[in-house]
């Protein structure tokens, strides 16, 4: 009898115990990251590859707020991001912009085009929605293609390299990748505290109950389908600000960043990692593109083995490398 | 007789060429237990929906204290104060009991909030954890919904409707798929509920029925063809026909 009510007392304490390291962990996660991100160029190969795992663990923190947290699958967010990265260095090029000012303008276009593709997408659900965000994002893919003029085409958008910066009056040489990097993650920085804040909103807890159970979200008084496009237009701004920094970053805008392959690694990026965690979407970002960096050293063909490691993934361990760690560690 | 609290106007919904639902008038008085029955297939589930928002009648009117809602967004039913559980159950499985509930009260608090802590509205947890009290819930607040037990999660649900406070309370089969014992349990809960709520009902467990309504409403092949207090339901000749002399398991 005493046995028996020992058990139901640690029952009891069990989950009120992993509540509490989860809980500190939620709230040291902005600063937790931060500290990661500085350390990056650091502890990797190489600093492009530490610029680049920035740059897309944010795209993918972006994506993940609308998959992972409000459950609709896009394949289209490469629209979002490809959009920051080119009407920034439009602003630059074209219109004279200075860099700073580059930024907020590429969030601009690449919000207002999340906002209008949300709008024509989430009319409708699961696979159906994925393939209207496919397809609007493939016409902004074919528009880039199209306006030669405006985006250079096939060659992709250049002329409007950033060399030099003034910070608060202080010159920096952007030229300098390290100094570069720092730079980027302040903005990326930023970005996470602001998707930390989202997530942790009464907005949050919205998204996740339409996530879990739309019907029963609309039935407890949520407009299901303004907060989708409210999620929506919130995870473009995130990717385009990402977008932004990597057109800074490479100083041309690839063509192939509009493309429906870069939608494709945003979405494994962010599965790999796991999605609806925080942390998940960098961690899948760095797996993703070390796994890139080690395996094109001994073949051209890397993607076979990053594709067999996605869909082993996806097959044993749905949760990707971050949800299965705290699924592992929840249940020791 | 005080004024309705709702009250249907000849009501209809079609899909297509066929007829769920067809001309059925009614008011409801506050602070009574009507129960809807008939056989499947009569327009109980339907009739439900549309007063819960779910569908829009493609005939007829509905007021709710004197207001014409027809055509009112589903979303905006529990803010003019219907709330509704369904006949399967619906919950937020992956969340905590606690934020099932949680969540439903926010709805009057902070919709589009991106900003503040989730934690701040302390209020909610309290209001949350008196309708987890009101359904016996409440020693399970930090368990995940989809460990619940069947019985439990339908309490469940009715937590997550009673936290809105609801004028009309709307509850489809809520005894759906419960042994006896759970049954029992989920009758008392109706029973104080019923004390100070308007309650409307579907159900096929006629014991349970005519123990706890004030009223009955028959419906069969989307028609309403009887209307009145148990007693007079059990002796009508039409209702014993079409549904109470079908199947004894059900009288």
């Amino acid at each position: 009898m005493t046995a028996s009510v020992h058990s139901v007392a640690q029952v009891m304490a069990g989950p009120a115990g992993r509540r509490g390291w989860r809980a500190r962990l939620a709230a040291w996660r902005v600063p937790l990251s931060i500290l990661v991100l500085c350390l990056l160029p650091w502890v990797l190969p190489s600093q492009a590859l530490a610029v680049n795992v920035l740059i897309y663990g944010l795209v993918a923190v972006g994506y993940n707020l609308l998959f992972g947290y409000t459950g609709m699958l896009s394949f289209g967010h490469a629209a979002f991001f490809g959009a920051g990265a080119y009407a920034a260095g439009l602003g630059i090029g074209q219109l004279g912009l200075p860099w700073y000012a580059a930024i907020p303008f590429g969030m601009l276009v690449g919000g207002a085009l999340a906002f209008v593709v949300g709008l024509l997408s989430i009319r409708t659900r699961g696979i159906y929605f994925s393939m209207v965000t496919l397809a609007l994002a493939q016409l902004v893919y074919y528009t880039a293609l199209q306006a030669t003029s405006l985006t250079g085409g096939e060659n992709g958008l250049r002329g409007f390299t950033v060399a030099r910066i003034e910070l608060f009056g202080w010159p920096v040489d952007f030229l300098d990748p390290i100094k570069k990097y720092y730079v980027l993650m302040a903005f990326a920085a930023a970005a996470l505290w602001f998707v930390s804040r989202v997530l942790g909103s009464p907005f949050g807890a919205v998204i996740e109950a339409i996530r879990e159970n739309e019907t029963r979200a609309r039935a407890c008084g949520y407009d299901v389908e303004r907060s989708k496009v409210i999620a929506f237009t919130l995870s473009g701004l995130v990717c385009a600000l990402a977008g932004t920094l990597f057109a800074l970053h490479l100083a041309i805008v690839p063509l192939d960043t509009l493309s429906i392959q870069t939608s494709g690694m945003i979405v494994m990026m962010t599965l790999l990692g796991g999605a609806g965690s925080f942390f998940g979407p960098f961690i899948g970002a760095l797996a993703f593109l070390l796994m890139e960096d080690v395996v094109a050293l001994w073949t051209p063909h890397w993607q076979i083995v990053v594709g067999t490691v996605f869909i082993l993934f996806v097959l044993f361990l749905p949760k990707g490398i971050w949800g299965t760690a705290l699924a592992w560690r929840a249940g020791r | 007789m005080s004024a309705p609290l709702l009250a249907v106007e000849n009501i209809g919904r079609r899909f297509g060429g066929f007829v769920a639902l067809e001309g059925v008038t009614a008011a409801f008085e506050p602070n009574r237990v009507t129960a809807i029955i008939g056989p499947n297939g009569a327009g109980k589930s339907t009739f439900f929906n549309l007063l819960s928002g779910v569908l829009a009648p493609s005939a007829g009117t509905i007021r709710f204290k004197g207001r014409d809602i027809t055509g009112t967004p589903q979303h905006r039913f529990v803010h003019l104060g219907i709330a509704r559980s369904y006949q399967i159950t619906n919950i937020f499985p992956e969340l905590s009991v606690h934020e099932n509930v949680r969540v439903a009260a926010q709805a009057f608090r902070a919709r589009y909030d991106i900003w503040r802590p989730r934690e701040a509205m302390s209020e909610l947890d309290a209001k949350a954890d008196a309708a987890l009290a009101a359904v016996g819930l409440i020693g399970r607040r930090a368990t995940t919904a989809k460990f619940l037990a069947h019985g439990q999660q339908r309490a469940l649900e009715i937590a997550i409707a009673l936290v809105a406070d609801p004028e009309l309370l709307l509850l489809d089969e809520p005894t759906a798929g419960m042994g006896p014992e759970e049954t029992r349990d989920m009758v008392a809960l109706l029973e104080k509920l019923a004390a100070d709520r308007t309650v409307l009902l579907v159900e096929h467990k006629m014991k349970m029925i005519l123990g706890l309504s004030d009223r009955i409403l028959v419906l069969h092949h989307g028609r309403l063809i009887a209307d009145g207090d148990p007693r007079h339901i059990q002796s009508d000749p039409e209702v014993r026909r079409v549904y109470l002399g079908q199947n004894d398991g059900y009288a």
